[in-house]
């Protein structure tokens, strides 16, 4: 079984790795590249803790081959931060206690993410679906949402202080 | 203990001091830990739900290239014969060592019969295909009915059901009886203006913890293993692995790793001792993960039970008599939580007659592991219903009915103990004066109440508390952080000691590092462990004191600990300035030596917490699709250290209820194989399935914690399933008794009742 | 020995010339597109070695075109970007609301009409909106292109009607007629993340007096496929659409039907609610008619 040879770039940094043909790109992250902090949480698409942007979009890497990632902009958990610090959303995630044992955490922070840079007003139902194919057992997701209103708020805060200009 | 008291800390909700790591990834779950040389684990699982194992041929696997080590039953010593393994969990170590690997018989599909150490992941999937298995394949017994039924095939020829007045003279299903009884049921019945009674039947339920198990165990030549996983309680895993590998827990060091949840289900080993066996035969560390699927198929779910349940009252309300059969599903070894759920299914009134049955049965299904207050949602699914009922028969409101009974201080426990000082009343009133008890409901819209209740433990807890040289504080305790509790001892401390949050940091420490602590779990960490950190940290403050005194040159007794610092008493006469923490502490080297504070306690005066929840459901009469509108969860959380993740707790438990309420089930085909062994079938409740869930955290104090802690992380998952089915009553006007309420079921029962 | 292998061909020939080159060596090819099917698959039950064959970078299959007769769509582009396409949402809301069904927004970003297309499974969301439709499949093969409705495509349970050396390089839908509306509605024990119980995908066209004179009906997840159910359009057609006429489409449903029971639902339960859904989507697809005519569209 020879193997692919895959040049990509993760959190704007050029990557290249050897991966077997039918290896997810989670696999490859998190064993390859030892980039844990996206999780597994079932390999079936079905929890979202794997979540990833490609090339911009929402994606489950477990129901990605890691061949298909040639030439993609891939987003985890590890690029959210910044030098200035974390994200707002990471902050408002910790600020509302949205999370408890965290493991689905990285995953909604990067939907989060996908979902605020579309939608500037998300309503709370539209935050809910957008946000269903997250799986959290430790919440009940009220705290969640609160969170992402919170963000989108800020955001909306500041685009308004924006179009007024400077004082 | 006064209720009027300020506190600076405890009561607000500040950022968890391992925040960061795990809202950018970094922060090491069960699966993230790579050691160099690792190899793979992986198990071969019974593809029959009844099976005797013949014969095991390893010989083919064991030569394949790239395999270390193959492992079966034989590898292990004989389960010990005695050894209970305690806690939440039910049942011995010895059918544990069973359930982890096979012996001479395959109890469920999935069931584990041999495990290989191989180079990859898939060299090992090869390796278990080379493993020949000779199967004797036996009649599966799959539910309740059959497994009791005489004349059932059998799991254990040699169960015969304990406490029996006598033992019977032929084994069976049947593993264990349990009977609480008060008074006179039939003169209570005969008092009786109204009486309902009812049947229910709720199928198995997976905690569905997301994080999969997993481990690393690394050995070395002298047999000293350690073992990295995602565990509740290193030291209790600890202990098991040692009784059912036969070592010595010297050499066993258990680390816990951060904890993708647990809810109960991660107090009890699984991979562990295979890994630690595995390494120790190939010489190198070996990784062990679950998919998925095996979690379901392998892992302990609860028991799906049958309880039929008979209540009377007068006419004004008043209970008198009750009666309860229940009967639960073990899996394939005993161990059901027939105890908990006898215990608590009248918990929350006042009675003098009743008898409550209680038993656990055998069937070839997984070995059933504790889940969020084991027990105690599928009794009070029954009763709470069968009270909803009697309500509706007195025309009486549902919770005035509750307050009618309510148990109270001095109340005795159907278990025995008198309840010291609890809170149900002040959750019941809260409850009736809620906004959300009386708010309007749309069309096809029913509103349901439960009470819920769980008793709490102490147990066993260790901690240390160590002043850094600049004041700062460090607190090493052995329980693994499941939603939070890192930032509410980090509260406590702060709260004892005076100082900061800000200057506080919580360890979990690993069995090597720190003190025995049992798990986290049965609503004890805030408690038993805060218990002992706050120990600690007075430990420290007498330190300070003794200290402070050697500095300023006075009596012991003459120093004051205020606000995080020592002042001289009133009475010294001299003008000596306070001295803070960090002031001590850096002086530290000249008046004794570093400044370590410890404690280790078995906690004592744990407090039940009581709740009440309110739940709104709107039913779709054409297809039987059940909407939740809104939720209320009240509790008595003693004192909330950490309001945020108490408020947390209450919501999480919520969502588990409902979802066990609404859709989750174990779907077995008639071959005993799990048909939905997925997040796709087995469905648990997404973010647009629930709406904002309010919460109403109530304060009883419990005067035995230096904070008035009660437990509070499995009450909230108590009432949820009798308010679901309590408001789908309301909504279509018909009792469906079993759950989960389903489409199906609840179209059924509209079109049997005439659409 | 058989082992994996991933292939990225740039053309439609090249990717036609190695499907039919594997086929004449015996060697299994599977036609990868969003792999949110196929690579669960993989896990599951079929974990046999196989060519994997990326229709992603070929220019056909991701080309989306609104022409002026018909649509276009690749058989590569994800439903996330159909349901960014805001023309194509207002002309065809029913497709793409069955789109922007599958799964959940993760797999989205992936999956496909095509490939939902192509895995024929009998709960395929996509697959009754395009029969409602009158959709049919763009095919390439060793002969060129061919063509074939979206309702014969699907053959049995799991099965399509691609020979070997074949795939589908996009979906072909009629400009909805003016006075016309799709709609497909499914029903799911949550609100997200499940798999079809049933479903129901409707399109009708009104005449100027807001009578129905064209209707296409097709229900899902109640057979072994998608069927068509012309007997629900004869008792739409003719009418304004009123509670008689979708109670008679709702009992066509009902009849039409040949539910299984299994872990999702039982046969009485998904004939009864394909019906209900029949009746609802119809009232969509009808109001939505009614307001195309409104404004004029």
């Amino acid at each position: 079984m020879s193997k692919i040879q895959v040049v990509t770039s993760i959190n704007h940094e050029e990557v290249e790795f050897l991966c077997e043909p039918q290896e997810t790109l989670l696999n490859v992250l998190r064993e390859t590249l030892g980039r844990t902090g996206t999780k597994e949480g079932c390999a079936t698409g079905d929890c979202g803790a794997c979540s990833v942007l490609v090339d911009d979009r929402l994606v489950c890497a477990c129901l990605m081959l890691a061949a298909e990632a040639g030439g993609c902009e891939i987003t985890t958990i590890e690029g959210i931060a910044s030098e200035e610090g974390l994200d707002p959303i990471q902050q408002k995630f910790l600020e509302h206690a949205a999370l408890q044992c965290g493991i689905c955490t990285p995953g909604l922070i990067i939907a989060t993410k996908s979902l605020l840079d579309r939608h500037a007003d998300p309503d709370e139902t539209t935050i809910r679906y957008w946000l269903a194919g997250n799986l959290c057992r430790c919440t009940g997701y009220d705290k969640i949402i609160r969170a992402v209103q919170d963000v989108a708020r800020d955001r909306a805060r500041d685009r308004a202080r924006d179009l007024a200009g400077p004082a | 203990m006064s209720e009027a008291i300020e506190y600076k800390i405890v009561g607000t909700s500040p950022v968890r001091p391992d925040g960061v790591d795990k809202v950018t990834g970094r922060a090491q779950y069960g699966a993230d830990l790579n050691l160099p040389n690792q190899i793979y684990g992986k198990v071969l699982r019974s593809p029959h739900a009844h099976a005797r194992i013949k014969r095991i041929d390893i010989g083919r696997a064991a030569a394949m290239p790239g395999v270390y080590a193959v492992i079966t039953g034989e590898d292990f010593p004989e389960p010990p014969e005695h050894g209970e393994i305690g806690g939440e969990a039910g049942g011995s170590i010895a059918d544990l060592a069973r359930n982890i690997m096979a012996r001479d018989k395959a109890l469920y599909h999935g069931h584990a019969v041999a495990a290989v150490a191989a180079r990859s992941l898939s060299i090992a999937d090869e390796a278990l295909a080379a493993i020949e298995v000779e199967y004797e394949v036996l009649e599966p017994v799959l539910d309740l009915d059959a497994a009791m039924a005489p004349g059932a095939p059998l799991l254990d020829e040699n169960c015969f059901t304990k406490n029996l007045p006598e033992k019977p003279d032929k084994p069976s299903n049947i593993a264990d009886v349990m009977v609480l009884a008060r008074g006179d049921v039939d003169q209570g019945f005969e008092q009786a203006d109204v009486i309902v009674e009812g049947e229910y039947r709720i199928p198995m339920a997976h905690q569905g913890y997301i994080e999969p198990h997993a481990c690393i165990a690394n050995t070395n030549e002298a047999g000293q293993s350690t073992v990295w996983c995602c565990t509740q309680g290193p030291f209790d895993f600890r202990a098991i692995a040692a009784k059912v590998l036969n070592m010595d827990v010297a050499d066993l060091k258990f680390v816990a790793s951060e904890i993708g949840g647990g809810f109960g289900g991660k107090t009890v080993v699984y991979l562990e001792p295979l890994a630690v066996l595995l390494s120790r035969k190939a010489r190198r560390p070996v990784k062990m993960m679950m998919s998925r699927e095996e979690v379901f198929r392998a892992t302990g779910p609860t028991s799906g039970t049958h309880y039929k349940v008979k209540v009377g009252a007068k006419r004004d309300g008043t209970l008198t008599a009750a009666t309860a059969w229940m009967a639960f599903e073990a899996g394939a070894y005993a161990g059901a939580p027939m105890g908990p759920g006898a215990m608590t299914i009248l918990a929350p009134y006042q009675l003098e007659n009743f008898k409550i049955e209680a038993c656990e049965v055998l069937l070839n299904k997984p070995k059933v592991a504790a889940y969020r207050a084991p027990g105690a949602p599928q009794s009070m699914h029954a009763m709470e219903s069968a009270l909803d009922d009697l309500a509706r028969e007195l025309n009486m409101d549902p919770i005035d009915l509750r307050l009618k009974n309510a148990a109270d201080e001095g109340t005795r426990a159907p278990y025995g103990p008198k309840f010291p000082v609890i809170g149900l009343k002040e959750c019941l009133r809260a409850a009736k004066a809620h906004p959300n008890y009386t708010r309007a409901l749309p069309e096809g819209a029913g509103r349901g109440v439960a009470v819920g209740f769980w008793f709490n433990v102490g147990m066993q807890s260790s901690a240390e508390v160590h002043i850094n040289e600049n004041g700062t504080v460090t607190v090493v305790e052995g329980n693994p952080d499941i939603g939070g509790s890192r930032a509410s001892m980090c509260i406590m401390a702060a709260e004892t000691l005076g100082v900061p949050y800000e200057r506080v940091r919580t360890l979990i420490g690993d069995t090597e590092s720190t003190g025995f602590s049992n798990v986290t779990g049965g609503s004890r960490t805030t408690f038993a462990t805060g218990m002992a950190v706050v120990q600690a940290c007075e430990d420290i403050i007498a330190q300070c004191r003794v200290r402070a005194a050697a500095t300023w040159g006075v009596d012991e007794a003459q120093v004051l600990w205020q606000d995080g610092q020592a002042i001289p008493a009133p009475s010294v006469n001299a003008e000596l300035k306070p001295l803070s923490l960090a002031d001590i502490a850096a002086n530290a080297v000249k008046t004794g030596g570093p400044l370590l504070g410890h404690a280790a306690l078995n906690a004592q005066g744990a407090g039940a917490s009581f709740s009440v929840n309110i739940a709104d459901l709107q039913v779709d009469r054409d297809t039987g699709k059940v909407d939740v509108l809104a939720f209320t969860a009240i509790q008595d959380a003693g004192r909330a250290i950490h309001k945020a993740y108490v408020e947390g707790q209450m919501q999480g438990g919520a969502a588990q209820g409902l979802g066990w309420a609404l859709n989750e089930e174990y779907i077995y085909n008639a071959d005993g194989i799990m048909e939905n062994a997925g997040f796709l079938d087995y469905r648990m409740p997404v973010a647009s399935d629930l709406p904002m869930i309010d919460t109403h955290i109530v304060e009883v104090p419990n005067p035995r914690h230096p904070y008035g802690v009660r437990g509070v992380g499995e009450t909230p998952i108590v009432a949820p399933l009798a308010a679901a089915a309590n408001a789908v009553r309301d909504a279509i006007g018909i009792r469906i008794h079993d759950l989960p309420l389903s489409p199906p079921r609840v179209l059924a029962a509209l079109d049997a009742a005439g659409g | 020995m058989e082992a994996f292998a991933y292939i990225a061909p740039s053309s439609v020939d090249e990717a036609v010339a190695m499907l039919a080159k594997h086929a004449r060596k015996g060697h299994r090819a599977q036609v990868l597109a969003g792999g949110t099917d196929l690579l669960v698959q993989l896990r599951g039950a079929d974990r046999e070695p196989r060519t994997l064959v990326d229709i992603k970078n070929l220019a056909e299959t991701n080309r989306l075109h609104l022409g002026k007769n018909e649509i276009f769509i690749g058989a590569a582009i994800p439903s996330a970007e159909l349901n960014e396409n805001t023309k194509l949402v207002e002309s065809l809301p029913g497709l793409l609301e069955a789109a922007d069904l599958i799964g959940s927004t993760q797999v989205q970003g992936r999956a496909t009409l095509g490939g939902n297309l192509c895995n024929a499974s009998p709960a395929g969301d996509t697959i009754p909106a395009m029969i409602a439709l009158g959709a049919s499949c763009v095919i390439a093969g060793g002969k060129g292109q061919r063509e074939m409705p979206v309702e014969e495509f699907v053959v049995g349970v799991g099965r399509n009607a691609l020979k070997a050396g074949e795939f589908l390089v996009g979906l072909k839908i009629p400009n909805p007629k003016s006075r016309s509306a799709d709609a497909y509605l499914r029903f799911i024990p949550r609100t997200e993340m499940d798999i079809a119980v049933a479903g129901c995908g409707v399109s009708v066209t009104l005449d100027a007096e807001g009578q129905c004179k064209g209707a296409r009906v097709a229900i899902g997840a109640v057979a072994p496929t998608a069927i068509l159910v012309p007997a629900a359009a004869k008792a739409l057609i003719g009418t304004p659409l009123d509670d008689a006429a979708l109670t008679a489409a709702a009992a066509a449903c009902s009849e039409a039907a040949s539910p299984i029971t299994d872990k999702r639902g039982t046969i009485d339960y998904r004939r009864k609610v394909v019906g209900v859904l029949c009746r609802r989507a119809t009232a969509i697809a009808r109001d939505r008619a009614l307001a195309r005519q409104a404004t004029g569209e």
